[in-house]
Parts: structure tokens; C-alpha cells; sequence
């Protein structure tokens, strides 16, 4: 089983194509989507987890490319600059996977990069502004 | 109080310092010593107890002179990176608060407020070494004629940065859920709906008040460690209220003392004090403490030796009770349970979510362990304790 929280623009000539219907059918990986949004212009972003055997969603990454699709892995979109972060703990309160977690008894603040799905709920909610989301939104216009 | 069997007194332990024969325990460590040896025994062998807490301190601000101009100002009003000051006190002397937001702020209209940058993180940047625009205007005086100046300053041009907070330390502090059916933001921090978290602070155990719950040893010119320097405690801060309910072992169940500190900024550490913005709330100071506790006696062997799950606090609603000014407990929870990562309240965890940074209390109480067993950090006594309340038994 590999598993991982991807982000997929598409262009807007895109934007009707089943690309995660395609994936479940002719690739057999499932997904969970996390985000998906549809910007002014008709760009698209969509934040997924998806899930399958390696060589499925490797076959299913080379579909995704060759048809158009910008996709990055999530995790090199978002930082914690730990140099800001005192370790409070706020951001737990709103994190919605997990990736910001206390760990026990030190009740250090861990950023667990691979459970992110790129929320931002965490940016705005973090006393220090110690979360920077990055996505290169350049693609979209 | 029955006599105590064992008596030291600060200068006796200042003599074990510069000998460096002294024996100094964190907070944390001094849990299991008094549970191992009994406070007597504890008393005998530990000097001094290091706490720490690190955490939001709204009631925070600095005395800035920020040196005269060319031509002169009687500087009436003044910004700080456009953040507005508090000016009338002399020619250019200045108080900024820590939750003075910056004058061009959109505040809580497009709610919740983001809060960027205000008197705390202003206070953050200087301690950083970080330039600063000062802007002031007056009217004109015979001998002050300049009616406007601008200049661009740092901590180390001015001639006086005096960190003085009016309130930090809160001996103990609510724990904070929300029974709105809507997420709202608080300076407990953000508070899910339907009681979704449970938002609390202070450090527990390691935290300074909790570790001399009747103000015994502390009061004006404690020495203590205040943004990462040697500061003082200079007095009951406000709201400071000794007659807070107590357990019986003497230690609060709500809210009760305060301190009133101050400290140099110009010697302070970035890492210690850290500008906050408290989404939807306002601008904040993040503040590390450290006071250092005399193990005089047996008793204060005891109280030192407090451990999370015998210090208690009491549920608030922030969704309902509290706005209303009707704030009332609605279930008692101990520190331990809520370092656990969840309390039980009415048949349901919810997760609990620290605001103050445990992690780096535990820092500082062992920088104030270091600088003490180094000897370059004396005790001192104060010239007069905090106001307090008569003993338990």
C-alpha cells in the first residue's frame, strides 16, 4: 500500500475532465480529496490523498502528467519555521489530520509534513506565524 | 505553623552558590525528590527550585527613551512602526503595550481579525536588533519647537529600553470550551463549536506560582529570569488576588496571583519574548519567566514539590457564560489530565490544546538551574512579598 497527499492543477480546458473517476477505474487507487477549487479563470487545484500499490499510482502519476496535469507533492509546499515556533500548541486545536500533534510528555509541537493536506487552517491560527503554505500558484494565471 | 526543623535563609544559600556547593532541582524535578525523600529530607538536600513558564502575556509593554532630536521635540503623539505608543510622559519617553495593534489595521472587520503586527511584535523586533521607525508629532514649545521628526532606530541606539509588565505569571488561568454551536476566537485561541476542544495554559507544575502558592519567598526585587535576562518582580501585578478559593494544599483552583516585572530589553534574547497574534483576538507578547524558589524550609520543600495532577482548574464556557461576564466553573480538571491530551466533560474527551509552551518552560527552568549552579545568578531577598492570605493549618 503507497499513499500520498498530492496536489494536481489542471488548466482550464481541463477543468471537466473525471481525472479521479480515471484513476479509480483504469489505475485501482482510491483517494480522498481534501481541497478542490476552481479559481476565477477556471484553473483548477485539487489536494488528494491517493492511495494504492506502487506501481498503480505510479502508472497513475505518469496518466496524470500525460494529460496535462501539474501534480506536486504537497509536503515541499509547506514549512514550519521553527526558528518562530515557541511549541504552544494552538495550531493542534484546528489541524484536521493530525500532522500538528503534541507528542507526550515532552509536549513538543510536531509538524508531521506527510499528513498535511495543505489546509491553512493552521497559518492563520498559529500565535507566532510560524506556518508558511507556499503554493506556487504562478501555473494558474 | 508548627517549627520548622529545617531553616535556611538566602544568604546562606547565596554562600552555597558562590562556593558552588549548591543544589539546585527544576520544578519538574523536585515532583519526585519530595515524593522519594518527604519534604524534610528534600528541604535538607535541594537549595533552589527553578520554574519556568512560557506563554501569551497580553499585560506586557516597554519604557522606551527613544534620545532627543535635532531640532528638539516634546513628543505628543508617537508611532513605532506604525504602531501608535503611549506618549505623555516626558519629551521622549514612550510606554508601548504589547496589544497595541498597528494604527492602519483592519481589525475584527473582516472577522476573524488576523492581527499582523502590533506592540508586541514591535517589542520582538527591537530585541532582535531590528531597526525601527519612530514617527512623532507635538505642537511646539518655546523650548521643544520640532513639531514632527522621524527617525530610524534600534535597541542599541536608544538610551533606555525597560521591559516593565504590569500583569504576567498568572498563578493559574481557566480552561477554555466553547458551547456556542459556532467556532469562535478567543485569546485562549481558537474554540471549535459544541465543546470541540479545550483550550489551556500556564505550565502546570513548572509554573512559578504553583510552586509557592502562598507568595512566601517572592515579592519586590525577586530576582527572576525575564526574556531570557536576569529582571525582577516588582510587585503584585494587577488583578493579583490572593483570596482565590484553595485546595488544600494550598494552591488555587482559579485564578489568583499575578506579577508585576521587569527586566532590560536591550539585554533580553529574541527567543524570550516573542510578538503573538491571537486570530480574531488581537496582538499579543509571548513572554518567558523563570522564577527561582528558596527551599527555606520544609514547607516550601512541600509546596515546590506540587505535582500536575494535585493542581486543579475549572472549565469555562467562552462560547456563552463568559462574554456575558457570567462565567462560571462547569467541571474541575486537573494538569495532569490536561497534559494527558484530553478532559472528560459531560460524558465526552474532548482534546485538550495548550496555549503556553510547556516545552519551553521546561528551557528555561533549566537555564535558571545552569546560571544558578554557575553561580552567576544570585538569590535576593525581597524588600516586601507579594499580598497574600493566612496559612492552611
Amino acid at each position: 500500500m503507497y499513499s500520498k497527499i498530492l496536489a494536481l492543477r489542471f488548466p482550464k480546458k481541463m477543468v471537466n475532465e473525471p481525472i479521479a473517476a480515471t484513476l479509480v477505474k483504469k489505475f485501482d487507487l482510491s483517494f480522498n480529496i481534501l481541497k478542490a477549487v476552481i479559481y476565477p479563470r477556471k484553473e483548477g487545484l485539487m489536494v488528494l490523498e491517493l492511495s494504492g500499490h506502487r506501481k498503480n499510482f505510479l502508472e497513475g502519476l505518469r496518466y496524470l502528467k500525460k494529460i496535462g496535469v501539474l501534480v506536486e507533492d504537497i509536503s515541499h509546499d509547506i514549512k514550519r519555521d521553527d526558528e518562530k515556533c515557541f511549541q504552544c500548541g494552538a495550531c493542534t486545536a484546528v489541524c484536521p489530520t493530525g500532522a500538528l500533534y503534541i507528542k507526550r510528555p515532552e509536549m513538543e509541537v510536531i509538524f508531521d509534513k506527510d499528513r498535511c493536506s495543505a489546509c491553512e487552517l493552521c497559518v492563520l491560527a498559529c500565535p507566532a506565524w510560524a506556518m508558511q503554505v507556499k503554493f506556487d500558484r504562478s501555473i494558474l494565471y | 505553623m508548627a517549627k520548622k526543623k529545617i531553616r535556611k535563609t538566602i544568604e546562606d544559600i547565596n554562600r552555597k552558590i558562590k562556593l558552588g556547593k549548591v543544589v539546585v532541582a527544576t520544578a519538574d524535578e523536585m515532583v519526585d525528590i519530595v515524593k522519594k525523600l518527604g519534604p524534610e529530607k528534600a528541604a535538607r538536600e535541594i537549595d533552589v527550585v527553578t520554574t519556568g513558564t512560557f506563554s501569551p502575556m497580553c499585560s506586557s509593554g516597554a519604557f522606551i527613551n527613544f534620545g532627543h532630536t535635532q531640532p528638539a521635540i516634546k513628543a505628543s503623539r508617537v508611532w513605532l512602526n506604525g504602531v501608535p505608543a503611549y506618549a505623555g510622559l516626558a519629551a521622549v519617553d514612550i510606554y508601548i503595550g504589547a496589544t497595541e495593534p498597528s494604527e492602519d489595521d483592519p481589525l475584527n472587520r473582516v472577522h476573524p481579525g488576523q492581527f499582523k503586527y502590533g506592540g508586541g511584535h514591535v517589542i520582538h523586533d527591537l530585541v532582535a536588533g531590528r531597526k525601527i521607525d519612530v514617527r512623532a508629532i507635538s505642537y511646539g514649545t518655546d523650548c521643544y519647537p520640532n513639531r514632527e521628526a522621524k527617525k530610524r532606530i534600534s535597541i542599541a541606539d536608544v538610551p533606555y529600553a525597560m521591559l516593565l509588565n504590569p500583569r504576567n505569571c498568572y498563578q493559574n488561568y481557566n480552561c477554555a470550551i466553547n458551547l456556542s454551536n459556532k467556532t469562535i476566537y478567543t485569546y485562549m485561541g481558537v474554540l471549535k463549536p459544541n465543546a470541540g476542544n479545550a483550550n489551556y495554559a500556564t505550565s502546570g507544575q513548572l509554573s512559578p506560582l504553583f510552586n509557592d502558592p502562598y507568595y512566601l519567598t517572592m515579592g519586590l526585587g525577586t530576582r527572576i529570569f525575564v526574556g531570557g535576562a536576569k529582571g525582577y518582580i516588582i510587585g503584585p501585578g494587577t488583578q493579583h488576588n490572593p483570596f482565590a478559593e484553595r485546595g488544600k494544599n494550598g494552591v488555587p483552583l482559579t485564578s489568583a496571583g499575578t506579577l508585576m516585572v521587569m527586566g532590560n530589553l536591550k539585554e533580553m534574547d529574541p527567543k524570550w519574548i516573542v510578538g503573538a497574534s491571537m486570530l480574531g483576538y488581537g496582538c499579543s507578547l509571548a513572554m518567558g519567566i523563570g522564577v527561582p524558589i528558596p527551599i527555606l524550609n520544609e514547607d516550601m520543600a512541600r509546596y515546590a514539590g506540587v505535582s500536575d495532577e494535585e493542581i486543579f482548574t475549572q472549565i469555562i464556557d467562552y462560547g456563552k457564560d463568559y462574554p456575558k461576564g457570567e462565567a462560571k466553573s462547569l467541571g474541575q480538571v486537573s494538569y495532569a489530565d490536561l497534559k494527558g491530551g484530553t478532559v472528560r466533560f459531560k460524558g465526552q474527551d474532548i482534546p485538550t490544546v495548550p496555549i503556553s509552551s510547556y516545552f519551553r518552560a521546561v528551557e528555561i527552568a533549566h537555564i535558571l538551574k545552569d546560571w544558578i549552579e554557575k553561580g552567576d545568578f544570585l538569590l535576593t531577598n525581597p524588600q516586601e512579598l507579594l499580598p497574600t492570605v493566612p496559612l492552611f493549618g
